[in-house]
């Protein structure tokens, strides 16, 4: 086996076609009509303003806009969320895990930075949040949608591989002082 | 101040904890905090405990939101028990068949404590 295949296979690959959210147990009800396209917005805009809601509100605290990087970026922490339905895609937020424990200890009302099973559950939260407000933004997208519940990965060297290729969108934002992004990558 | 008996009902344990920060916050006593990961957990709690207050996040594992509700409702010691969704799921839909299921209120994540106050403490007798 060559070497460009085993780097492939410990890359951790998320397939974009998310499942629907939630239990064999779920309710019966199914949007109007799944197949009918939300209207073009700007998507990266609605995003963002998802992001900054779900900060302000539920962390409490204003993100900024990073003027620039004086380091690579190097994020050991992610989450993500997939939309599927009349929009299908992933909604992901990464950033380091130090960020994401302090994430998680603001969210609790603590100074101290949290533990990582707090950490872990926060983030996913804060992932979730942003895709129902992204989706809740968009007119269709609402009833048009499911969301997946969250998934959590951290540790070092891996990459988000999309089997999508379709359009990806990104915001990056600075959580005191702490770099993290929140992408956007759509079904093509 | 209004005291209760609350289950919350939510997949993540930090948002277990927000949200009972936020019925404090709002001026209710908490004088029985249950919580539960899924819906069976929670319909195993209702059925075991007197509840004055049952709040429910939608995308669960094992059993959802709206199964939930649905099933807390045939349930005759459990058909007075205020019951509020607090989900990121708010599309109109959503909202119109967790109402229909029973559910007597809707709160979209993410949300404050002031609207925690506006829909939740209306709700408590007494």
């Amino acid at each position: 086996m060559d070497q460009t295949m085993n780097a492939e296979q410990e890359r951790v690959r998320i397939h974009l076609s998310a499942r629907a959210a939630g239990s064999g147990t779920r309710g019966a009800w199914k949007p109007s009509n799944p197949t009918q396209p939300p209207l073009r917005c700007d998507w990266r805009d609605e995003l963002a303003k998802a992001t900054l809601e779900v900060f302000e509100i539920m962390v409490g605290s204003s993100l900024t806009v990073p003027t620039e990087l004086s380091s690579p970026f190097v994020p050991d922490f992610a989450a993500m969320v997939g939309i599927a339905g009349s929009l299908c895609g992933l909604v992901s937020i990464h950033t380091t895990s130090e960020c994401a424990r302090r994430i998680a200890a603001k969210m609790l009302g603590s100074d101290e930075v949290g533990a990582g099973e707090d950490a872990q559950d926060a983030f996913g939260e804060v992932c979730n949040m942003i895709a129902g407000g992204f989706k809740a933004r968009i007119a269709g997208l609402a009833d048009g949608c499911a969301i997946s519940v969250p998934t959590v990965i951290f540790g070092r060297d891996f990459t988000l591989f999309s089997l999508a290729r379709g359009e990806h969108y990104e915001v990056m934002y600075s959580f005191e002082g702490k770099l993290l992004s929140v992408t956007l990558d759509l079904h093509g | 101040m209004k005291q209760a008996r609350v289950l919350i009902v939510d997949d993540s344990s930090v948002m277990r904890k927000i949200v009972g920060r936020s019925l404090r916050q709002a001026g209710l006593e908490v004088v029985q905090l249950l919580e539960a990961s899924n819906g069976s957990e929670a319909l195993t709690l209702a059925k075991e405990n007197p509840l004055d207050l049952i709040l429910s996040d939608i995308n669960m594992p094992l059993m959802d939101g709206l199964e939930f509700v649905r099933q807390l409702r045939c349930i005759e010691s459990a058909q007075q028990i205020p019951v509020i969704m607090i989900t990121t799921e708010a599309g109109e839909g959503h909202v119109v068949q967790a109402l229909t299921l029973g559910a007597s209120g809707y709160i979209r994540k993410p949300f404050t404590p002031e609207q925690i106050k506006e829909r939740v403490i209306p709700l408590l007798r007494g």
